[in-house]
């Protein structure tokens, strides 16, 4: 199995998101895909690495692709969205719109905020050009077998959520800017001071979410770990690991180790908690009862769930 | 304009029909449907019957087969739409791409609309949606102003409806697993949204919690009115922060901004609430006809008289005023 390097979610300052690309250079991953996900008003403060980024990654023999926004409205976002292609380096569809500006004939990967829940959509997909398609983190195993299946048909290489903070929602609203008191056009970024979202909890102080500008994140980071072999044998290619801003390249490598057969799938955990402390997992979409649940020890409890 | 009403019963659909709605929208009762909720829904002979019932009086049916279908279950969704077909029904409203694929190449005759759970958001994806799958009006997503909607209606042949009353959504719709990650019921697969299966009132010394899915989400003192626990709309703590970060428990009333969504070009304006009993249907039914009649004849809007309908008595015009992002 490859591993993917998803866009980052969050708001870096310039530097620290161009570092992220340098590093990932050297790291044990296949395919990274860059640019913004997130909020079209992040894109120009490091618009201007973007090429610098792609080139570095791709003399060091990665894949790379550009991520569409997840929700496109704007006049400006429209025109930015038109000319992803431009970049020279295939698109990865987070929102159809981008669809909708691709050359005919031309490939195209599909992320994992355009809803492909069936054979369907992904016949349909393919039919438009989709050669790799990273589905929604809330399928179940058992829709991922099936999709996994029809993906081979089709000739569609299907990728899954294998680490992160899942993305769960996007708003037209910025909750960022609300929780400052400021509406989303006055926001001053208010994102930038939470490398990896501002983390949400309850009222009896259960960390839940994450916000993230006008995404809403889980708290919990997603991680395949435990499903690794079952992902194999259903035919899924490739793990998206999301990036992270402590210890992400370590990560990778971890990754990396679970799937060479290494290490099993409870040494990583313990690995992942050991590289970024305070780092919950959650495997529930793939494996629970619900989304938050986790197959693994329970940080401190000394026992499964 | 026209107004498009929620009938989650047959007797909801023959209130509101009653009640003057132009056109009504149902669902089956299975998970086809995004308001897949216990007692609510058609089931086939009803579908058939209701859609008899409304074409007598002069209105439409619109079905809505608007959740994402499962792998392996497709033929499930796509016998909704023959179903919908042979019920006569005036159209669908969809929103997966693989079930509209299917609809326009199966049931070309039979009209396509696109659901908000498909979050359209703008006019080049709707031409796109009409370009492939021939739909003919879009349900637009509630992440747009007005002058947006003006826009996108300027840059369009597709007809648009937009949401004026009930439940809001603050999340873009079909873009939300919230529900899912909390309780393991998925609006996009499910059609069920923070389910009262999962819900637990828990009153301690004079505090009442509201928990779902196991997560205090509100909590007020013994006696208060205590809103649903719905996600989006719950309380939390964030950085030196607590409340309603997302949303406060408000529904959508944008009866005032009728004029402006008419000169907007919106072709039909939607009440939510397939959850809701036929007594409040018809009421809102009644008092938005009244609204659009009174701007067809030159009248002005009547005022606030559907607050006392909503939620919470709090009411928003949400993402209509650009203030609200």
């Amino acid at each position: 199995m490859d591993l993917t390097v998803g866009p980052n979610q969050f708001f870096w300052a310039a530097d620290r998101w161009a570092a992220l690309y340098a590093d990932l250079a050297n790291a044990p991953v296949d395919r990274v895909i860059v640019g913004e996900l997130v909020c079209s008003k992040r894109l120009p403060f490091y618009q201007d690495r973007l090429l610098e980024a792609i080139s570095t990654l791709q003399a060091a023999h990665k894949k790379v692709l550009v991520t569409s926004l997840a929700l496109v409205t704007l006049k400006r976002e429209r025109k930015l969205t038109s000319e992803l292609a431009d970049l020279g380096v295939e698109v990865e569809v987070n929102d159809l719109t981008a669809l909708t500006y691709l050359p005919d004939g031309i490939r195209f990967s599909v992320g994992p905020l355009v809803n492909v829940y069936n054979e369907g959509t992904l016949s349909w997909l393919a039919s438009k050009g989709a050669t790799r398609v990273c589905l929604p983190p809330e399928l179940p195993m058992a829709s991922i077998k099936i999709l996994a299946t029809a993906g081979a048909e089709l000739g569609v290489t299907i990728e899954v959520w294998g680490h992160g903070r899942v993305p769960l929602a996007i708003s037209g609203r910025c909750y960022h800017a609300r929780l400052h008191g400021r509406t989303k056009d006055n926001c001053q970024f208010a994102c930038e001071d939470d490398a990896d979202g501002l983390e949400v909890r309850t009222l009896d102080d259960q960390p839940f979410l994450a916000m993230n500008g006008v995404q809403t994140l889980s708290d919990s980071y997603a991680s395949a770990v435990h499903h690794v072999d079952a992902l194999k044998d259903a035919g899924v290619a490739a793990l998206r690991l999301s990036p992270q801003s402590t210890g992400f390249v370590e990560i990778c490598h971890v990754y990396r180790q679970l799937l060479d057969g290494e290490q099993d799938g409870d040494n990583i955990a313990d690995a992942i908690g050991h590289i970024a402390k305070n780092t919950r997992l959650s495997d529930g979409f793939l494996s629970g009862a619900r989304g938050v649940d986790w197959s693994g020890q329970l940080p401190g409890s000394g026992e499964g769930r | 304009m026209e107004i498009v009403c929620p009938a989650g019963t047959p007797a909801a659909l023959r209130a509101a029909v009653k009640a003057g709605a132009h056109t009504v929208y149902c669902g089956f009762n299975d998970e086809t449907n995004a308001r897949n909720f216990p007692g609510l829904n058609f089931d086939r002979a009803e579908m058939r019957e209701g859609v008899a019932f409304a074409h007598s009086h002069g209105s439409k049916v619109l079905v809505a087969i608007n959740t994402f279908p499962r792998a392996g279950d497709e033929a499930i969704w796509q016998s909704a739409v023959s179903d919908a077909e042979s019920s006569r029904a005036d159209a669908v409203i969809l929103a997966d791409p693989g079930l509209l694929d299917y609809a326009a190449r199966v049931h070309p005759g039979l009209r396509r609309h696109l659901s908000v759970q498909a979050a359209a958001a703008n006019a080049d994806v709707i031409n796109f949606y009409a370009r492939c799958f021939g739909v003919k009006r879009v349900v637009l997503p509630r992440v747009l102003s007005v002058p947006e909607i003006a826009a996108i209606n300027a840059e369009t042949e597709v007809e648009t409806e937009v949401f004026v009353f009930g439940g809001l959504c603050v999340m873009a719709e079909g873009r939300c697993s919230l529900s899912s990650y909390a309780t393991g019921r998925s609006p996009n697969m499910n059609g069920v949204c923070s389910p009262a299966s999962h819900v637990v009132y828990r009153e301690d010394d004079g505090v009442l919690d509201a928990r779902l899915g196991g997560y205090t989400i509100h909590r007020v003192g013994a006696g208060e009115s205590a809103p649903y626990p719905t996600l989006c709309k719950g309380c939390f703590n964030a950085g030196d922060k607590a409340g309603h970060l997302f949303e406060d428990p408000v529904s959508l009333n944008a009866e005032q901004l009728i004029p402006q969504l008419k000169s907007a070009g919106v072709t039909a304006l939607k009440i939510e609430g397939r959850q809701r009993s036929r007594s409040y249907v018809a009421q809102v039914v009644r008092n938005f006809r009244k609204a659009v009649d009174a701007l067809a004849a030159d009248q002005p809007i009547p005022k606030g008289m559907l607050t006392y309908l909503s939620e919470g008595q709090a009411t928003t015009t949400g993402a209509y005023k650009k203030t609200w992002r």
